[in-house]
């Protein structure tokens, strides 16, 4: 019996088209946009200006405040202007936009091919390294990686949990990242014990990538501490409290730090940022984007610059389809279907999907017919047609007395809802509304100065 | 027989007990109420809209009691006979408070702010703001899924299926401010009603600069500043390519509305003015329906102004 979380959650259709294709390198373009809220927290401040020549890995912007990240130049060249650009739900963020001009490298960056395996640096300046390079959580939350390495004193640290599950439905990014970098892979999660003093690592893979748990399992041998836990497949195991759940068997209270289990959950695509960044001296501005979808002719990984337009990706997987309904970043279950193809990869962007028209269209929706599938799918125990209907009437403190903050967005109350509710819809709505009279309160109620 | 006596009897003492404590205990916890919260509260409209600020017209007539003067107090459903009402009762001064109107400051209409995306997620303005910026290119605009129609208790806002944006009923509207708040893109303002419920405003928010403001809408203010130089009274500000009007120093000129290059001023409620024979005979359009009135006499941009005049007057007709 494979291991798994405890509560609800659901089995998409896999769709893993892109599987087992190996990752290709983007062209560069003759554009990038680069924007400077590419993390969650404040957006960094830029440090160039118009007219100014960068080179790749230069720092053009720098963290602002403790939750924040540095973002790095992704290409060589000269800086055209700071303007604001639609990103991919159409708002305006401001963005630094570059003119490429060849690819030349800061020389402080390693280049080479070789595995260096010695970690020669210390926790505190892995961290001060993680940090300068602007590494986040590349599973999509986009975290900023060196916050989440230094948890509160209150808490200490006994595991680092990988997450190599992808249990998105058809995003193949983070399994061909396994099988083609396993090695490096592992010296990264070893860097990320050492940063946070743990000994033991446990690597979550879900037993659809056999061939990566194979993989895998062979080269931890050679890494003392490091385990492969083959995973059931269930969506969304690839959240962190269920990840935590499913691997180390320990759950996260309502309202608890994650780290408050001992945990510390990082992307298996974060630790070859990770050992790129530490071993290499290389800050993140390039990730692998899986581009695909039922009717894209040739489904693709690729290793593309932050700020390449995203229609060049699909460009290369053989083009938008003439049937196209919805362009997704991300993944169907928490990806946003965006208003147009111009917005720009990020560090977030783990894949662009196209879906075809009669397949994107929501079905209409109908009454609740008090079924309680969406209870029994809930990962995280809570009643999602109760929440949608008092988010609905605007019954706030009833939601959060409800626990709407418990909320991991994952979708699989309206995914499983034979009314087609809109169930994620409204509570996402209820839990912002709610998190804003949680934030006014805490304000209210601190010490005045 | 006996059995029925003993019932009533024991019945009746408990009752007479019980009588006894009640009416002590009444006595006891008595609360004193001010008689005129209930008669203040009667001559209230009772719609417990909480547009006074108060939570429903009960709470409004205790705040009315309590307080000093009336300054600072009003209803604006019921608005200023109601408060001479309340004031008589309280032998309080009445506090002249100018009556108020939602305005809806966004006029990209279907024709004028092409789409260039399609929503098909839940059927609130809330939710798809916090989706995306809007099905069309401009991401300051309205919406147009109706959530100012659904907070409304007096039915004085309705969307407009042709030009998509929501219209508001002033006989109806009681400035109450529920559609305010309940707009995630923050288009509707409460402005005075001013003289002979004659209005000047500018019936956008894009904060876009020009070029882009332009691009998404073709009825957008591009922040060009004509208007504030324009103005004799000092009433227009520009701030982040958008020109504001102070309805406190706007003394309805019109002078702005008509150096306008794109129609984004809008005078409400005045009387159709001649055409200028000499300059731009056709441009002056009366828009379907909401008694609104534009003008646009630029030449810059007359082509794609022209194509927008005859649109609205191909709907004029088909009204």
């Amino acid at each position: 019996m494979l291991k798994t979380f405890r509560l609800g959650g659901v089995h998409p259709a896999e769709n893993k088209l892109s599987a087992n294709k190996k990752i290709e390198q983007m062209e560069l373009p003759s554009q990038v946009s680069i924007p400077l809220g590419q993390h969650i927290g404040a957006p960094a401040t830029a440090l160039v200006k118009k007219g100014d020549t960068v080179k790749v890995g230069t720092l053009i912007a720098q963290a602002t405040g403790f939750v924040s990240a540095n973002i790095h130049s992704s290409v060589s060249g000269t800086v055209a202007k700071i303007d604001n650009v639609p990103d991919a739900s159409g708002n305006n963020r401001p963005s630094i936009i570059i003119d490429v001009q060849g690819d030349e490298w800061e020389e402080t960056i390693d280049r080479s091919e070789t595995i260096e395996k010695e970690i020669k640096l210390d926790s505190k300046q892995i961290i001060d390294k993680i940090k300068e390079c602007g590494i986040v959580g590349l599973g999509g939350a986009t975290f900023p990686t060196h916050v989440k390495l230094m948890p509160p004193p209150a808490f200490k640290a006994e595991v680092i949990v990988i997450n190599g599950v992808e249990c998105e439905p058809y995003l193949t990014s983070d399994h061909e990242l396994m099988l083609e970098k396993a090695e490096q892979i592992m010296i990264g999660v070893q860097i990320l014990m050492k940063a946070v003093n743990v000994n033991k690592a446990v690597i979550g893979i879900e037993n659809n990538k056999k061939d990566a748990i194979e993989l895998m399992s062979n080269v931890a041998a050679s890494y003392e501490g490091i385990t492969v836990q083959p995973l059931k497949v269930k969506y969304p195991q690839g959240g962190e409290k269920q990840l935590i759940d499913a691997v180390i068997s320990r759950q996260v209270a309502s309202g608890a730090l994650p780290i408050s289990t001992g945990a510390v959950v990082q992307n298996v695509g974060t630790a070859y940022a990770v050992y790129e960044a530490v071993q290499k001296n290389k800050p993140l501005f390039e990730r692998v984007v899986t581009v695909t979808g039922k009717s894209v002719k040739n489904p693709i990984n690729v290793l593309a610059r932050v700020g390449t337009p995203m229609n060049m990706l699909i460009e290369k997987a053989g083009g938008l389809p003439e049937d196209t309904g919805k362009v997704i970043s991300g993944g169907p279950m928490m990806g946003k279907a965006m208003p147009n193809t111009n917005s720009v990869v990020v560090k977030g962007c783990s894949g662009i999907l196209v879906i075809k028209d009669l397949e994107a269209r929501r079905k209409e929706m109908s009454d609740c017919i008090r079924c309680a599938k969406c209870l029994s799918a809930c990962p995280m125990g809570l009643n999602p047609t109760y929440l949608m209907r008092v988010s609905e009437l605007a019954m706030y403190d009833e939601a959060e007395s409800n626990h709407i903050m418990d909320c991991i967005e994952c979708g699989s109350c309206s995914f499983t809802c034979p009314s087609n509710r809109t169930l994620l819809d409204y509570i996402r709505l209820g839990k912002g509304k709610v998190g804003a009279i949680i934030r006014a309160r805490a304000a209210a109620n601190a010490p005045k100065k | 027989m006996n059995l029925i006596l003993i019932a009533l009897i024991t019945l009746g003492v408990i009752g007479a007990i019980g009588a006894v404590i009640l009416y002590f205990v009444a006595q006891k916890f008595y609360v004193y109420e001010d008689p005129r919260i209930e008669q203040v509260e009667q001559v209230l409209p009772q719609a417990n809209c909480g547009g006074c600020g108060y939570p429903g017209c009960k709470g409004f007539a205790d705040a009315c009691v309590k307080a000093d003067s009336l300054e600072g107090l009003f209803c604006p459903v019921g608005g200023a006979v109601v408060m001479g009402k309340v004031a008589s009762i309280l032998g309080k001064e009445v506090v002249e408070s100018e009556p108020k109107v939602a305005v809806v400051r966004c006029n990209g209409t279907c024709a004028a702010r092409p789409k260039t995306s399609s929503y098909d997620g839940a059927k609130s303005c809330a939710i798809a703001s916090n989706t995306f910026a809007g099905e069309t290119g401009c991401s300051f605009g309205c919406l147009g899924f109706g959530d100012c129609e659904v907070s409304c208790s007096f039915d004085a806002i309705h969307i407009n299926e042709e030009t998509g944006l929501p219209v508001v009923d002033e006989e109806k509207c009681t400035a109450c401010g529920s559609c305010v708040k309940a707009c995630p893109k923050f288009i509707i303002e409460l402005r005075a009603k001013g003289k002979n419920n004659r209005r000047v405003f500018v019936s956008c928010v894009n904060k876009d600069k020009g070029a882009a403001a332009k691009k998404a809408c073709s009825n957008a203010c591009i922040g060009c500043g004509k208007c504030a130089k324009e103005c004799p009274f000092d009433a227009i500000t520009i701030e982040n390519n958008l020109a504001y009007i102070d309805y406190n120093k706007c003394k309805l000129c019109r002078k702005c509305v008509d150096v306008c290059p794109t129609g984004a001023i809008h005078a409400i409620n005045f009387p159709p003015r001649k055409p200028k024979p000499a300059e731009t005979p056709s441009e002056n359009t009366v828009v379907a329906g909401s008694e609104k009135k534009v003008s646009n006499e630029s030449t810059a941009i007359k082509d794609a102004q022209s194509k927008v005049s005859s649109e609205q007057s191909a709907e004029n007709s088909s009204n």
